[in-house]
Protein backbone atom coordinates (compact mmCIF):
# COMPACT_ATOMS: atom_id res chain seq x y z
CA UNK A 1 0.00 0.00 0.00
CA UNK A 2 3.15 2.40 -0.57
CA UNK A 3 1.99 3.52 -3.41
CA UNK A 4 -1.49 4.78 -2.47
CA UNK A 5 0.40 6.95 0.26
CA UNK A 6 2.68 8.42 -2.16
CA UNK A 7 -0.15 9.03 -4.44
CA UNK A 8 -2.04 10.90 -1.71
CA UNK A 9 0.85 12.59 -0.45
CA UNK A 10 1.53 14.17 -3.63
CA UNK A 11 -1.53 15.19 -4.03
CA UNK A 12 -2.13 17.17 -0.99
CA UNK A 13 1.33 19.04 -1.70
CA UNK A 14 0.22 19.80 -5.06
CA UNK A 15 -2.77 20.91 -4.53
CA UNK A 16 -2.92 22.58 -1.16
CA UNK A 17 0.28 23.71 -0.60
CA UNK A 18 0.95 27.50 -1.38
CA UNK A 19 4.60 27.65 -0.03
CA UNK A 20 6.86 25.56 -1.89
CA UNK A 21 9.09 25.29 1.54
CA UNK A 22 6.45 24.08 3.75
CA UNK A 23 7.06 20.25 4.01
CA UNK A 24 4.11 17.70 5.56
CA UNK A 25 4.75 13.98 6.35
CA UNK A 26 2.28 11.08 6.40
CA UNK A 27 0.60 12.08 9.84
CA UNK A 28 1.00 15.77 9.71
CA UNK A 29 -2.81 17.33 10.54
CA UNK A 30 -4.13 18.50 7.15
CA UNK A 31 -7.73 19.86 8.26
CA UNK A 32 -7.14 20.48 11.83
CA UNK A 33 -3.82 21.72 10.72
CA UNK A 34 -5.01 24.43 8.50
CA UNK A 35 -3.69 22.95 5.67
CA UNK A 36 -6.79 21.65 3.72
CA UNK A 37 -9.82 23.57 4.85
CA UNK A 38 -13.42 21.58 4.77
CA UNK A 39 -14.41 23.59 1.55
CA UNK A 40 -11.39 22.22 -0.47
CA UNK A 41 -11.85 18.73 1.24
CA UNK A 42 -14.35 17.42 -1.91
CA UNK A 43 -11.49 17.69 -4.60
CA UNK A 44 -9.64 15.20 -2.32
CA UNK A 45 -12.42 12.64 -2.48
CA UNK A 46 -13.19 13.25 -5.81
CA UNK A 47 -10.10 12.57 -6.75
CA UNK A 48 -9.25 9.71 -4.51
CA UNK A 49 -12.83 8.53 -6.26
CA UNK A 50 -11.54 8.56 -9.67
CA UNK A 51 -8.50 7.35 -8.75
CA UNK A 52 -9.77 4.30 -7.45
CA UNK A 53 -12.97 3.76 -8.54
CA UNK A 54 -14.00 3.52 -5.30
CA UNK A 55 -17.14 5.68 -3.71
CA UNK A 56 -16.95 6.96 -0.58
CA UNK A 57 -19.94 7.31 0.92
CA UNK A 58 -20.52 11.32 2.60
CA UNK A 59 -20.99 10.26 6.41
CA UNK A 60 -17.44 8.00 5.74
CA UNK A 61 -15.70 11.51 4.37
CA UNK A 62 -15.77 13.36 8.28
CA UNK A 63 -12.93 16.16 8.39
CA UNK A 64 -11.44 13.31 11.08
CA UNK A 65 -11.09 10.97 8.50
CA UNK A 66 -9.26 13.43 5.94
CA UNK A 67 -7.33 14.88 8.59
CA UNK A 68 -3.53 12.67 7.90
CA UNK A 69 -2.30 11.10 4.50
CA UNK A 70 -2.27 7.66 6.78
CA UNK A 71 -6.39 8.54 7.83
CA UNK A 72 -7.06 8.81 4.09
CA UNK A 73 -4.93 5.81 3.11
CA UNK A 74 -6.87 3.81 5.58
CA UNK A 75 -9.84 4.80 4.35
CA UNK A 76 -9.07 4.57 0.81
CA UNK A 77 -8.22 1.09 1.85
CA UNK A 78 -11.32 0.24 3.32
CA UNK A 79 -13.21 0.97 -0.11
CA UNK A 80 -10.88 -0.82 -2.21
CA UNK A 81 -11.86 -3.83 -0.36
CA UNK B 1 -33.76 35.04 32.95
CA UNK B 2 -31.82 33.49 29.95
CA UNK B 3 -28.94 35.84 30.16
CA UNK B 4 -27.43 34.66 32.97
CA UNK B 5 -23.60 36.13 34.83
CA UNK B 6 -22.57 32.98 33.51
CA UNK B 7 -23.62 33.66 30.08
CA UNK B 8 -22.76 37.19 29.86
CA UNK B 9 -19.11 36.19 31.43
CA UNK B 10 -18.80 33.81 28.58
CA UNK B 11 -19.49 36.55 26.07
CA UNK B 12 -17.26 38.97 27.96
CA UNK B 13 -14.38 36.07 27.93
CA UNK B 14 -14.82 35.72 24.33
CA UNK B 15 -14.34 39.96 23.61
CA UNK B 16 -11.26 39.53 25.60
CA UNK B 17 -10.18 37.11 23.68
CA UNK B 18 -10.58 39.24 20.67
CA UNK B 19 -8.80 42.31 22.41
CA UNK B 20 -5.82 40.37 23.58
CA UNK B 21 -5.39 38.97 20.07
CA UNK B 22 -5.30 42.08 18.92
CA UNK B 23 -7.79 41.78 16.25
CA UNK B 24 -10.48 44.15 17.97
CA UNK B 25 -12.34 46.42 15.87
CA UNK B 26 -12.84 49.52 16.94
CA UNK B 27 -14.83 52.05 15.00
CA UNK B 28 -14.08 55.77 14.33
CA UNK B 29 -16.60 58.54 14.14
CA UNK B 30 -16.41 60.63 10.97
CA UNK B 31 -18.26 63.76 11.77
CA UNK B 32 -18.13 65.02 7.78
CA UNK B 33 -19.52 63.60 4.58
CA UNK B 34 -17.81 61.22 2.75
CA UNK B 35 -15.11 63.01 0.83
CA UNK B 36 -10.93 62.84 0.54
CA UNK B 37 -10.97 65.55 3.15
CA UNK B 38 -12.79 64.36 6.36
CA UNK B 39 -13.36 65.74 10.30
CA UNK B 40 -12.59 62.24 12.25
CA UNK B 41 -13.32 61.68 16.40
CA UNK B 42 -10.71 58.98 17.26
CA UNK B 43 -10.00 57.65 19.77
CA UNK B 44 -13.70 58.07 21.22
CA UNK B 45 -14.27 61.63 22.98
CA UNK B 46 -11.31 63.49 21.40
CA UNK B 47 -11.04 66.63 19.50
CA UNK B 48 -11.73 66.53 15.60
CA UNK B 49 -9.00 66.38 13.34
CA UNK B 50 -8.78 67.20 10.05
CA UNK B 51 -7.45 64.19 8.07
CA UNK B 52 -7.01 62.54 4.05
CA UNK B 53 -9.55 59.81 3.89
CA UNK B 54 -6.92 57.46 1.34
CA UNK B 55 -9.05 54.32 2.51
CA UNK B 56 -12.49 54.46 1.35
CA UNK B 57 -14.28 52.53 -1.60
CA UNK B 58 -15.31 56.14 -2.88
CA UNK B 59 -13.11 55.37 -5.95
CA UNK B 60 -15.18 58.28 -8.44
CA UNK B 61 -15.36 60.67 -6.06
CA UNK B 62 -19.24 60.52 -6.27
CA UNK B 63 -20.45 59.58 -2.43
CA UNK B 64 -21.34 63.38 -1.91
CA UNK B 65 -21.63 65.06 -5.15
CA UNK B 66 -23.86 67.86 -5.70
CA UNK B 67 -25.76 66.45 -8.34
CA UNK B 68 -25.96 62.93 -6.60
CA UNK B 69 -27.34 64.02 -3.36
CA UNK B 70 -29.86 66.97 -5.37
CA UNK B 71 -31.16 63.69 -7.13
CA UNK B 72 -31.42 61.93 -3.89
CA UNK B 73 -33.48 64.96 -2.62
CA UNK B 74 -35.90 64.91 -4.95
CA UNK B 75 -36.27 61.03 -5.35
CA UNK B 76 -36.91 61.37 -1.40
CA UNK B 77 -39.44 64.11 -2.15
CA UNK B 78 -41.34 62.60 -5.03
CA UNK B 79 -41.14 58.73 -4.03
CA UNK B 80 -41.20 59.44 -0.11
CA UNK B 81 -38.81 57.84 2.09
CA UNK B 82 -39.07 53.55 2.85
CA UNK B 83 -41.46 51.45 1.42
CA UNK B 84 -42.40 49.20 4.21
CA UNK B 85 -42.85 46.49 1.78
CA UNK B 86 -40.80 43.65 0.24
CA UNK B 87 -40.69 43.74 -3.73
CA UNK B 88 -43.45 41.46 -4.66
CA UNK B 89 -45.60 42.49 -2.64
CA UNK B 90 -46.01 46.66 -2.56
CA UNK B 91 -42.16 47.23 -2.24
CA UNK B 92 -41.32 47.98 -5.99
CA UNK B 93 -41.70 51.54 -7.87
CA UNK B 94 -41.29 52.32 -11.23
CA UNK B 95 -37.71 53.73 -10.45
CA UNK B 96 -36.40 50.41 -9.03
CA UNK B 97 -37.88 48.63 -12.51
CA UNK B 98 -35.56 51.94 -14.24
CA UNK B 99 -32.39 51.45 -12.12
CA UNK B 100 -32.61 47.65 -13.35
CA UNK B 101 -32.88 48.25 -16.85
CA UNK B 102 -30.16 51.12 -16.75
CA UNK B 103 -27.96 49.10 -14.94
CA UNK B 104 -28.48 46.08 -17.81
CA UNK B 105 -27.46 48.56 -20.21
CA UNK B 106 -24.64 49.43 -18.16
CA UNK B 107 -23.18 46.39 -17.71
CA UNK B 108 -24.16 45.01 -20.79
CA UNK B 109 -26.23 42.03 -19.69
CA UNK B 110 -29.52 40.90 -20.03
CA UNK B 111 -31.57 41.57 -17.28
CA UNK B 112 -31.02 42.65 -13.59
CA UNK B 113 -32.33 42.74 -10.29
CA UNK B 114 -31.52 44.40 -7.22
CA UNK B 115 -30.24 43.47 -3.71
CA UNK B 116 -30.13 45.12 -0.75
CA UNK B 117 -26.71 44.76 -0.71
CA UNK B 118 -24.29 42.84 -2.95
CA UNK B 119 -23.53 40.87 0.29
CA UNK B 120 -27.47 39.96 0.40
CA UNK B 121 -26.75 39.07 -3.41
CA UNK B 122 -23.83 36.78 -3.09
CA UNK B 123 -26.05 35.18 -0.29
CA UNK B 124 -28.93 34.68 -2.36
CA UNK B 125 -27.49 33.69 -5.78
CA UNK B 126 -26.55 30.31 -5.53
CA UNK B 127 -28.94 28.99 -4.02
CA UNK B 128 -31.42 29.89 -6.56
CA UNK B 129 -29.45 29.01 -9.11
CA UNK B 130 -28.26 25.81 -8.14
CA UNK B 131 -28.91 22.19 -6.67
CA UNK B 132 -26.77 19.14 -5.09
CA UNK B 133 -25.99 17.93 -9.12
CA UNK B 134 -24.03 21.10 -9.67
CA UNK B 135 -20.71 22.23 -8.24
CA UNK B 136 -19.06 25.68 -7.82
CA UNK B 137 -15.44 26.22 -8.51
CA UNK B 138 -14.40 29.53 -6.66
CA UNK B 139 -10.90 31.27 -6.49
CA UNK B 140 -9.46 30.61 -2.80
CA UNK B 141 -9.06 34.13 -2.68
CA UNK B 142 -12.89 35.59 -3.18
CA UNK B 143 -14.88 37.52 -1.64
CA UNK B 144 -16.09 36.28 2.17
CA UNK B 145 -20.16 37.21 1.11
CA UNK B 146 -19.71 34.65 -1.70
CA UNK B 147 -18.11 32.56 0.69
CA UNK B 148 -21.06 33.17 2.36
CA UNK B 149 -23.52 32.56 -0.37
CA UNK B 150 -21.55 29.38 -1.10
CA UNK B 151 -22.22 27.46 2.29
CA UNK B 152 -25.96 28.39 1.77
CA UNK B 153 -25.96 26.35 -1.58
CA UNK B 154 -26.69 22.78 -2.26
CA UNK B 155 -24.49 22.32 -4.79
CA UNK B 156 -20.88 20.52 -4.39
CA UNK B 157 -18.09 23.08 -3.90
CA UNK B 158 -14.52 23.16 -4.78
CA UNK B 159 -11.25 25.62 -5.04
CA UNK B 160 -8.65 26.69 -7.48
CA UNK B 161 -5.69 28.24 -6.07
CA UNK B 162 -5.48 31.94 -6.66
CA UNK B 163 -5.93 33.19 -10.91
CA UNK B 164 -4.11 30.22 -11.32
CA UNK B 165 -5.41 28.59 -14.65
CA UNK B 166 -4.16 25.41 -15.18
CA UNK B 167 -5.93 24.64 -11.70
CA UNK B 168 -8.87 25.76 -13.00
CA UNK B 169 -8.73 23.64 -15.78
CA UNK B 170 -8.05 20.68 -13.68
CA UNK B 171 -11.34 21.63 -11.63
CA UNK B 172 -12.97 21.72 -14.57
CA UNK B 173 -12.09 18.41 -15.85
CA UNK B 174 -12.28 16.96 -12.68
CA UNK B 175 -15.86 17.61 -12.08
CA UNK B 176 -17.41 17.04 -15.80
CA UNK B 177 -19.65 15.02 -14.31
CA UNK B 178 -21.83 17.67 -13.12
CA UNK B 179 -25.06 19.00 -14.51
CA UNK B 180 -24.22 22.65 -13.78
CA UNK B 181 -20.58 24.13 -13.10
CA UNK B 182 -20.38 27.76 -12.66
CA UNK B 183 -16.80 29.03 -12.00
CA UNK B 184 -16.63 32.10 -9.21
CA UNK B 185 -14.33 34.87 -9.37
CA UNK B 186 -13.78 38.53 -7.87
CA UNK B 187 -13.41 40.86 -10.69
CA UNK B 188 -10.74 42.89 -8.44
CA UNK B 189 -9.44 41.14 -6.11
CA UNK B 190 -10.27 43.99 -2.75
CA UNK B 191 -6.79 43.07 -0.22
CA UNK B 192 -4.44 42.60 -3.37
CA UNK B 193 -5.92 45.03 -6.27
CA UNK B 194 -4.86 42.88 -8.44
CA UNK B 195 -7.17 42.04 -11.52
CA UNK B 196 -9.14 38.02 -12.44
CA UNK B 197 -8.29 36.80 -16.16
CA UNK B 198 -11.44 37.08 -17.59
CA UNK B 199 -10.01 36.27 -20.92
CA UNK B 200 -8.69 32.97 -20.18
CA UNK B 201 -11.77 32.16 -17.82
CA UNK B 202 -14.37 32.85 -20.51
CA UNK B 203 -12.13 30.88 -22.61
CA UNK B 204 -11.83 27.86 -20.22
CA UNK B 205 -15.84 28.09 -19.13
CA UNK B 206 -16.55 27.75 -22.87
CA UNK B 207 -14.39 24.91 -23.51
CA UNK B 208 -16.04 22.80 -20.53
CA UNK B 209 -19.55 24.51 -20.59
CA UNK B 210 -19.17 26.07 -17.46
CA UNK B 211 -21.05 29.24 -16.33
CA UNK B 212 -19.06 32.20 -15.10
CA UNK B 213 -19.48 34.42 -12.05
CA UNK B 214 -17.44 37.78 -11.61
CA UNK B 215 -18.34 39.98 -8.41
CA UNK B 216 -17.48 43.15 -10.01
CA UNK B 217 -17.56 45.29 -6.63
CA UNK B 218 -14.62 46.77 -6.82
CA UNK B 219 -14.73 47.72 -10.32
CA UNK B 220 -17.99 48.61 -11.73
CA UNK B 221 -17.66 52.29 -12.65
CA UNK B 222 -14.13 52.72 -13.44
CA UNK B 223 -12.16 49.62 -14.61
CA UNK B 224 -11.91 49.24 -18.30
CA UNK B 225 -12.04 52.10 -20.74
CA UNK B 226 -16.00 53.32 -20.21
CA UNK B 227 -15.59 51.82 -16.17
CA UNK B 228 -18.08 48.85 -17.46
CA UNK B 229 -16.04 46.74 -15.27
CA UNK B 230 -12.98 43.91 -15.67
CA UNK B 231 -15.27 41.95 -18.32
CA UNK B 232 -14.58 45.49 -20.52
CA UNK B 233 -11.16 45.33 -18.87
CA UNK B 234 -10.72 41.97 -20.56
CA UNK B 235 -12.39 42.28 -23.82
CA UNK B 236 -14.91 40.14 -22.71
CA UNK B 237 -18.00 42.43 -22.22
CA UNK B 238 -21.40 40.40 -22.46
CA UNK B 239 -19.71 37.33 -22.00
CA UNK B 240 -20.32 37.04 -18.32
CA UNK B 241 -23.24 35.01 -17.10
CA UNK B 242 -23.26 36.68 -13.76
CA UNK B 243 -22.41 39.57 -12.72
CA UNK B 244 -23.31 40.87 -9.06
CA UNK B 245 -21.86 44.24 -8.01
CA UNK B 246 -22.56 46.92 -5.60
CA UNK B 247 -23.98 50.97 -5.33
CA UNK B 248 -22.00 51.03 -2.00
CA UNK B 249 -18.28 51.60 -3.28
CA UNK B 250 -18.09 53.53 -6.56
CA UNK B 251 -21.27 54.01 -7.54
CA UNK B 252 -22.39 56.60 -5.14
CA UNK B 253 -21.27 54.93 -2.15
CA UNK B 254 -24.73 54.45 -0.14
CA UNK B 255 -25.93 50.97 0.00
CA UNK B 256 -27.67 48.19 -2.32
CA UNK B 257 -26.29 46.08 -5.13
CA UNK B 258 -27.60 43.51 -8.13
CA UNK B 259 -27.37 40.56 -9.47
CA UNK B 260 -26.88 41.27 -13.84
CA UNK B 261 -26.51 38.39 -16.21
CA UNK B 262 -28.40 35.85 -18.12
CA UNK B 263 -31.93 36.74 -17.93
CA UNK B 264 -33.25 33.28 -17.02
CA UNK B 265 -31.22 33.57 -14.27
CA UNK B 266 -31.94 37.05 -13.08
CA UNK B 267 -35.85 35.44 -13.26
CA UNK B 268 -34.77 32.37 -10.65
CA UNK B 269 -33.26 34.99 -8.44
CA UNK B 270 -36.67 36.62 -8.75
CA UNK B 271 -38.59 33.91 -8.18
CA UNK B 272 -36.23 32.04 -5.47
CA UNK B 273 -33.45 34.27 -3.73
CA UNK B 274 -33.98 34.61 0.26
CA UNK B 275 -32.75 37.98 0.66
CA UNK B 276 -34.69 39.76 -2.27
CA UNK B 277 -37.77 37.74 -1.61
CA UNK B 278 -37.62 38.55 3.09
CA UNK B 279 -36.04 41.93 2.81
CA UNK B 280 -37.19 45.43 1.54
CA UNK B 281 -35.21 46.28 -1.38
CA UNK B 282 -33.19 49.85 -2.07
CA UNK B 283 -34.93 52.94 -0.37
CA UNK B 284 -36.28 55.17 -2.69
CA UNK B 285 -33.64 58.21 -2.36
CA UNK B 286 -30.62 55.75 -3.34
CA UNK B 287 -32.11 54.36 -5.77
CA UNK B 288 -32.78 58.04 -7.51
CA UNK B 289 -29.09 58.91 -6.26
CA UNK B 290 -27.81 55.59 -8.30
CA UNK B 291 -29.79 56.63 -11.17
CA UNK B 292 -28.13 59.63 -11.61
CA UNK B 293 -24.60 57.91 -11.19
CA UNK B 294 -25.39 56.16 -13.87
CA UNK B 295 -26.50 59.47 -15.76
CA UNK B 296 -22.89 61.14 -14.87
CA UNK B 297 -20.81 58.07 -15.64
CA UNK B 298 -22.89 57.16 -19.21
CA UNK B 299 -22.07 60.34 -19.97
CA UNK B 300 -17.88 60.78 -19.71
CA UNK B 301 -15.28 59.29 -18.74
CA UNK B 302 -13.87 62.10 -17.27
CA UNK B 303 -14.10 60.59 -13.53
CA UNK B 304 -12.69 57.16 -14.67
CA UNK B 305 -9.78 58.76 -16.35
CA UNK B 306 -8.94 61.01 -13.39
CA UNK B 307 -8.94 58.38 -11.18
CA UNK B 308 -6.64 56.15 -13.59
CA UNK B 309 -4.06 59.55 -13.47
CA UNK B 310 -4.45 59.85 -9.45
CA UNK B 311 -3.62 55.73 -8.86
CA UNK B 312 -0.59 56.27 -11.67
CA UNK B 313 0.82 59.37 -9.39
CA UNK B 314 0.13 57.39 -6.20
CA UNK B 315 1.69 54.20 -7.26
CA UNK B 316 4.93 55.75 -9.26
CA UNK B 317 5.13 58.10 -5.74
CA UNK B 318 5.92 55.36 -3.27
CA UNK B 319 7.48 53.22 -5.86
CA UNK B 320 10.48 56.35 -6.34
CA UNK B 321 10.17 56.62 -2.30
CA UNK B 322 11.19 52.53 -1.50
CA UNK B 323 7.67 50.82 -0.32
CA UNK B 324 7.13 47.48 -1.11
CA UNK B 325 3.90 47.36 -3.05
CA UNK B 326 1.76 44.80 -4.26
CA UNK B 327 1.97 44.56 -7.94
CA UNK B 328 -1.16 45.76 -9.93
CA UNK B 329 -3.02 48.67 -11.75
CA UNK B 330 -6.44 49.24 -10.11
CA UNK B 331 -6.88 52.13 -7.39
CA UNK B 332 -6.17 49.81 -4.72
CA UNK B 333 -2.67 50.00 -3.40
CA UNK B 334 -1.43 48.04 -1.15
CA UNK B 335 1.64 49.02 0.52
CA UNK B 336 3.07 46.05 1.97
CA UNK B 337 4.60 45.63 6.02
CA UNK B 338 4.49 42.16 6.65
CA UNK B 339 4.17 42.09 10.43
CA UNK B 340 0.88 42.87 11.89
CA UNK B 341 2.49 45.15 14.57
CA UNK B 342 4.10 47.16 12.24
CA UNK B 343 1.20 47.74 10.44
CA UNK B 344 -0.87 48.77 13.25
CA UNK B 345 1.70 51.31 14.20
CA UNK B 346 2.03 52.91 10.97
CA UNK B 347 -1.57 53.46 10.87
CA UNK B 348 -1.45 55.50 13.69
CA UNK B 349 1.78 57.01 12.79
CA UNK B 350 -0.45 58.23 9.57
CA UNK B 351 -2.74 59.64 11.55
CA UNK B 352 -0.59 61.54 13.20
CA UNK B 353 0.38 63.21 10.68
CA UNK B 354 -3.37 63.89 8.82
CA UNK B 355 -3.68 60.84 6.92
CA UNK B 356 -6.53 58.01 7.52
CA UNK B 357 -5.40 54.83 6.21
CA UNK B 358 -5.91 51.09 7.94
CA UNK B 359 -3.56 49.00 8.50
CA UNK B 360 -4.77 45.24 7.55
CA UNK B 361 -3.25 41.95 9.16
CA UNK B 362 -4.53 38.57 9.46
CA UNK B 363 -7.25 37.13 9.38
CA UNK B 364 -8.42 39.39 7.09
CA UNK B 365 -5.27 39.21 4.93
CA UNK B 366 -3.00 35.76 5.61
CA UNK B 367 -0.52 35.96 8.02
CA UNK B 368 2.88 37.42 7.21
CA UNK B 369 0.96 39.76 4.85
CA UNK B 370 0.05 42.83 6.50
CA UNK B 371 -0.17 45.87 4.79
CA UNK B 372 -1.76 49.20 4.83
CA UNK B 373 -4.39 48.94 2.40
CA UNK B 374 -4.58 52.28 0.48
CA UNK B 375 -7.07 53.53 -2.01
CA UNK B 376 -7.28 56.06 -4.62
CA UNK B 377 -10.24 58.25 -5.58
CA UNK B 378 -10.93 60.81 -8.21
CA UNK B 379 -11.98 63.05 -5.44
CA UNK B 380 -8.31 63.42 -4.43
CA UNK B 381 -6.35 66.19 -6.17
CA UNK B 382 -2.38 66.18 -6.44
CA UNK B 383 -2.14 68.09 -3.24
CA UNK B 384 -3.84 65.58 -1.27
CA UNK B 385 -1.63 62.73 -3.00
CA UNK B 386 1.39 64.65 -2.59
CA UNK B 387 0.10 65.48 1.28
CA UNK B 388 -0.42 61.62 2.16
CA UNK B 389 3.19 60.35 -0.14
CA UNK B 390 5.43 63.02 2.11
CA UNK B 391 3.37 61.67 5.46
CA UNK B 392 4.33 57.98 4.02
CA UNK B 393 8.05 58.71 3.15
CA UNK B 394 8.12 60.41 7.03
CA UNK B 395 6.59 57.59 8.76
CA UNK B 396 8.48 54.90 6.31
CA UNK B 397 12.03 56.43 7.90
CA UNK B 398 10.84 56.37 11.27
CA UNK B 399 10.64 52.42 10.57
CA UNK B 400 13.49 52.48 8.66
CA UNK B 401 11.88 50.31 5.52
CA UNK B 402 12.47 52.72 2.47
CA UNK B 403 14.46 51.13 0.10
CA UNK B 404 14.34 47.51 1.74
CA UNK B 405 12.97 44.33 0.17
CA UNK B 406 10.21 42.17 1.59
CA UNK B 407 12.84 39.66 3.28
CA UNK B 408 14.74 43.29 5.03
CA UNK B 409 11.18 44.15 6.34
CA UNK B 410 10.98 40.71 7.53
CA UNK B 411 14.45 40.62 9.23
CA UNK B 412 13.96 43.79 11.29
CA UNK B 413 10.60 43.23 12.40
CA UNK B 414 9.35 39.20 11.76
CA UNK B 415 6.67 37.68 10.42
Amino acid sequence: MEEIKDVVLEYVIEEYLEDEDEEITYDTPLISGGIVDSFSMVSLKRFLEARYKISIPDEKASPEAFDSVNKIVELVKEFIG
Amino acid sequence: MGYSDKVRKMYQAQIKGIHDAGIFKQERFIHSSQAADIEVEFPIGSSLKKVINMCANNYLGLSSHPEVIKAAHEGLDSRGYGMSSVRFICGTQDIHNELEKKVTEFLGTEDTILFPSCMDANAGVFEAILTEEDVMISDRLVHASIIDGIRLCSAMHDTYKHSDMDHLEKKLQLHADKRLKVVITDGVFSMDGDTAKLDEMVELCEKYDAMLFVDDSHSTGFIGKTGRGTHEHCGVFGKIDIITTTFGKALGGASGGCVSGRKELVEMCRQKARPYLFSNTIAPVVVSGVLKVLDILSQSTERRDKLETNTEYWRKGLTEAGFVLQPGDTPIVPVMLFNAKLSQDFSRDLYDEGIYAIGFFFPVVPNGKARIRTQISAGHEIHHLDKALNAFIKVGKKYDILGKTKQDIIDMYGL
